[in-house]
């Protein structure tokens, strides 16, 4: 480094601060011409700094293979039944294995041919003869459960996006992690409450039909016929408050579920100014839907919510065109929401919540504030004590000290780094540790002055001794701020991003700049002491 | 303006086995506070539970607050002060264990509502943190801290000489027990920001060692005469300046955000401020001294070279 390049080596400087500026500065103004703007965005500020929600959850993909292998065990029994093969108790036991018993090798061959012919995804997992009567076993095959699997976190993610779509965020963010979870950000939601429970809502729509022959009391008893399944219907008296709880006798098999929607929409009755949802069917739907009421008029069928009895009207004649009310004691958000997710479709699955962080906005601007505070006390403190040491040396480590924050916060808006609170504390500590390479240089000079070198000699001296070390000790930090950031999550990842970014710029200040500022006043205006 | 005169000539290699007896029962305490207490304070990022910042607008104790919480089944929580007295506002922390977490929060918050005006309190932050993700964290953590440490013996043996990795390692161990164990004894918790200012303290105290290991270097290849334990004190001697003076102004940016960063940053910044004086100690006692008795035991190749 000579003094020839100086002109070059400042200009190269001055570019990059314009660099950094130009991305910087949309963070602090919004009076800019357009071309300025589309390019920029402001700094994206971590949900601790602005407020909002992340949520972490999990796919229960097992529940999909199940209900998969529901649809398979009673499409299998329709197969077997048509083509006259005998057999025996066809249930589903533990979830996703179907047993079913073969009295007699016959049938065991005619079950063989159908499940190579029909259900190529099925697999006999084992068998055992007892009495001549074989049980079989049946899975699905692996292959197809991962299948089943990934594609339930794909409609997962995909349905949820719809819903959040319509909630109205700004900039959600929405990711799939490893192979059943979903990682989701909402900055500045003001009800996390509802946003949870409308991201979380299965929301899987059916339709049922009572069994209105066989005693309830009876099933209540446990003597449930096989067909039928007992699901409960819940009422809040607005009066009392109370909670009631109503069994209902469901037929097992779903005529129409909520896939042959096409719309859904929240009105306001007439006649007690109740909120309800209208829904309208699909074509396929509204012909299933008219089919399904011409057949069954004078019966009543249920219309159930997530395995819950939402109401179950006495079909009064045949409906055409397609239309149908859910009501009940809903609040005009609560049939808002109701009319969302079933716009946005079911969830292929149930999900869970694994991990909720919510900060409120009030501590979010907390945080920015006191972040602020902070890093001007210590700028400030870092500058004084670096003046009071080194004298005028000290103002070029404060020049390269200053450069340095507008660098990393022009780097952080360049790369779209997310900006946390931790984040703040990591250009906080880059102030103190920034100094550090200045204070190995400037120490290297003294010394070398001291040694009886000339101002010129000692500063080439100090800066390409110093330079190894700087290096080396500001590439450990490096090393392991890269760990945090594979590691950390969150705000922690943001800290490790300035972190580096600082750790970065500080070398690049010290090391380049700095030198740009001596060289200057050695070789261009020729002075004859270091003050140091 | 100069604090550390240059020529200063303190015998610090001589205080090896003061410094010795000093870390040795430091990291003693630590790890009898840590069996004392059962392990590291987990908070709810690797442990599991609900956690609740609440700021009432009017003077609240924490036993009018455990009364509200007690009806709803939520009694053993740890309710805590957040932050200065006159700011009224309390963390509340419930365990994994209670009742399904999904609804947890929102329990709370009902409970509040019932007891106090809509207006008196405001919820600033609710975390939930299922046990599976907090067992996530916990490994993570974990291999972190490993992997931070491998690399690093890594970069040392291949820049120096393993000797020197293995004393800059014995250094950052050091360091981090110390900090785990005033933590463990102050009953402060260990959340995900603090592992992020263990890592940070690791690499800072590393910055101080290589800076030394660098002029103990420089200095074995200039002088030939003298042995390895004078080499080794005149070098910390001569970057002495420089090591104290790093720390004072790291030490001078932490206190600022220490005293000014606010209660949700406060306990990470004294985890900081821990590790910057205890890692610039273990930089000039206990890693160099570590060469050296590591070379009383087998002589380094560079000086059988001479």
């Amino acid at each position: 480094m000579s003094d020839k390049n100086i002109k070059v080596r400042g200009i190269v400087t001055l570019v990059i601060i314009a660099v950094a500026l130009f991305f910087l500065i949309p963070s602090v103004t919004q009076k800019l011409p357009s071309v300025w703007k589309n390019n920029t965005d402001k700094i994206h500020l971590g949900l601790d700094l602005q407020g909002g929600m992340h949520l972490v959850m999990e796919v229960e993909t097992e529940k999909a293979v199940e209900s998969t292998m529901e649809r398979i065990s009673n499409d299998l029994k329709e197969t077997l039944m048509e083509k006259r093969v005998r057999f025996k108790h066809l249930n589903r036991e533990g979830g996703a294995v179907l047993t079913l018993e073969l009295p007699d090798r016959e049938s065991k061959e005619q079950f063989e041919k159908i499940l190579k012919n029909d259900f190529p995804n099925l697999d006999i997992k084992s068998s055992e003869i007892a009495d001549g009567i074989e049980k079989v076993y049946l899975k699905i095959k692996d292959k197809q459960i991962a299948s089943i699997e990934k594609f339930a976190l794909e409609q997962s993610l995909e349905t949820i996006r719809n819903r959040v779509d319509e909630f109205g965020v700004s900039e959600p963010e929405i990711i799939p992690q490893g192979k059943d979870r979903i990682l989701i950000q909402l900055p500045g939601i003001k009800d996390p409450q509802r946003a949870i429970n409308l991201i979380g809502k299965t929301a899987l729509l059916e339709f049922k039909l009572l069994d209105e022959e066989y005693s309830l009391d009876e099933a209540l008893k446990g003597n449930v016929p096989s067909g039928d399944i007992i699901a409960y219907g819940y009422k809040v008296e607005s009066e009392t408050g109370r909670r009631t709880k109503t069994p209902y006798l469901l037929e097992k098999k779903t005529l129409l579920t909520g896939e042959s929607l096409e719309d859904a929409r929240v009105s306001i009755s007439d006649r007690f100014g109740e909120s309800y949802v209208s829904l309208k069917f699909d074509s396929q739907g509204a012909r299933d839907f008219e089919r399904i009421t011409a057949a069954n008029v004078k019966k009543r069928l249920a219309i159930v919510l997530d395995g819950v009895v939402h109401s179950a009207p006495v079909i009064q004649e045949r409906i055409s065109g397609g239309n149908a009310q859910i009501t009940g004691n809903f609040t005009m958000d609560e049939a808002h929401d109701l009319a969302i997710v079933l716009r946005a479709g079911a969830l292929p699955a149930p999900v869970r919540i694994l991990e909720q962080r919510t900060v409120g906005p009030s501590l979010g601007q907390d945080s920015i504030d006191k972040g602020i505070l902070s890093i001007i006390v210590g700028s400030i403190l870092v500058i004084l004590f670096m003046v009071m040491y080194y004298n005028l040396s000290g103002i070029v480590a404060d020049v390269a000290l200053f450069l340095n924050i507008i660098l990393i916060l022009g780097a952080l808006a360049a790369f779209k780094a997310t900006l946390t609170l931790p984040g703040i504390a990591g250009i906080v500590l880059t102030i103190g540790m920034a100094v550090d390479a200045n204070v190995l240089i400037f120490e290297r000079i003294r010394e070398e002055l001291r040694l009886g070198k000339s101002p010129r000699a000692a500063i080439a001296g100090g800066y390409s001794k110093a330079l190894l070390t700087i290096v080396d000790a500001n590439v450990t930090t490096l090393i392991a701020a890269l760990v945090l950031f594979q590691f950390g999550t969150g705000p922690v990842k943001g800290f490790a991003v300035t972190l580096s970014i600082g750790i970065i710029c500080s070398m690049f200040t010290a090391i380049f700049v700095t030198r740009i500022i001596y060289d200057y006043f050695i070789w261009d205006r020729n002075i004859k002491r270091v003050s140091i | 303006m100069e604090i550390i005169k240059p020529g200063i000539n303190i015998d610090i290699v001589g205080k090896m086995k003061i410094a010795f007896v000093v870390s040795l029962s430091a990291i003693i305490i630590s790890i009898l506070s840590l069996l004392l207490h059962g392990g590291p304070n987990l908070g709810i990022d690797f442990a599991g539970g609900t956690l609740v910042q609440i700021k009432f607008s009017q003077e609240t104790s924490t036993d009018g607050i455990r009364d509200v919480l007690k009806t709803i089944g939520l009694g053993n929580s740890v309710i805590q002060r957040f932050g200065y007295n006159d700011n009224n506002e309390f963390l509340i922390t419930t365990e994994k264990s209670s009742s399904e977490l999904k609804g947890l929060s929102n329990k709370i918050e009902e409970a509040m509502n019932s007891s106090y005006n809509k207006g008196d309190f405001e919820i600033r932050r609710v975390e939930v943190v299922g046990p599976k993700v907090g067992r996530d964290l916990r490994e993570k953590g974990m291999l972190a801290m490993l992997y931070a440490i491998i690399g690093i013996l890594i970069y040392v043996t291949w820049r120096f000489e393993l000797r020197y990795a293995v004393g800059a390692v014995i250094a950052l161990i050091h360091d981090v027990v110390i900090t785990v164990g005033i933590f463990s004894l102050l009953g402060k918790e260990f959340t995900l920001p603090i592992i992020a200012a263990l890592l940070t303290i690791i690499g800072y105290s590393l910055n101080d060692t290589i800076v030394v290991y660098d002029r103990i270097r420089e200095n074995i290849k200039g002088i030939r005469k003298q042995s390895l334990k004078d080499i080794v004190n005149s070098s910390i001697n001569q970057v002495l300046s420089r090591t104290v003076l790093t720390s004072a102004t790291t030490l001078l940016v932490v206190l600022a955000l220490f005293i000014f960063g606010g209660a949700v940053i406060h306990d990470f910044a004294f985890a900081l401020l821990v590790g910057v004086l205890v890692g610039t100690y273990s930089s000039i006692f206990i890693a160099s001294p570590t060469v050296l008795a590591w070379e009383s035991i087998s002589p380094s190749k560079e000086k059988r070279k001479k």
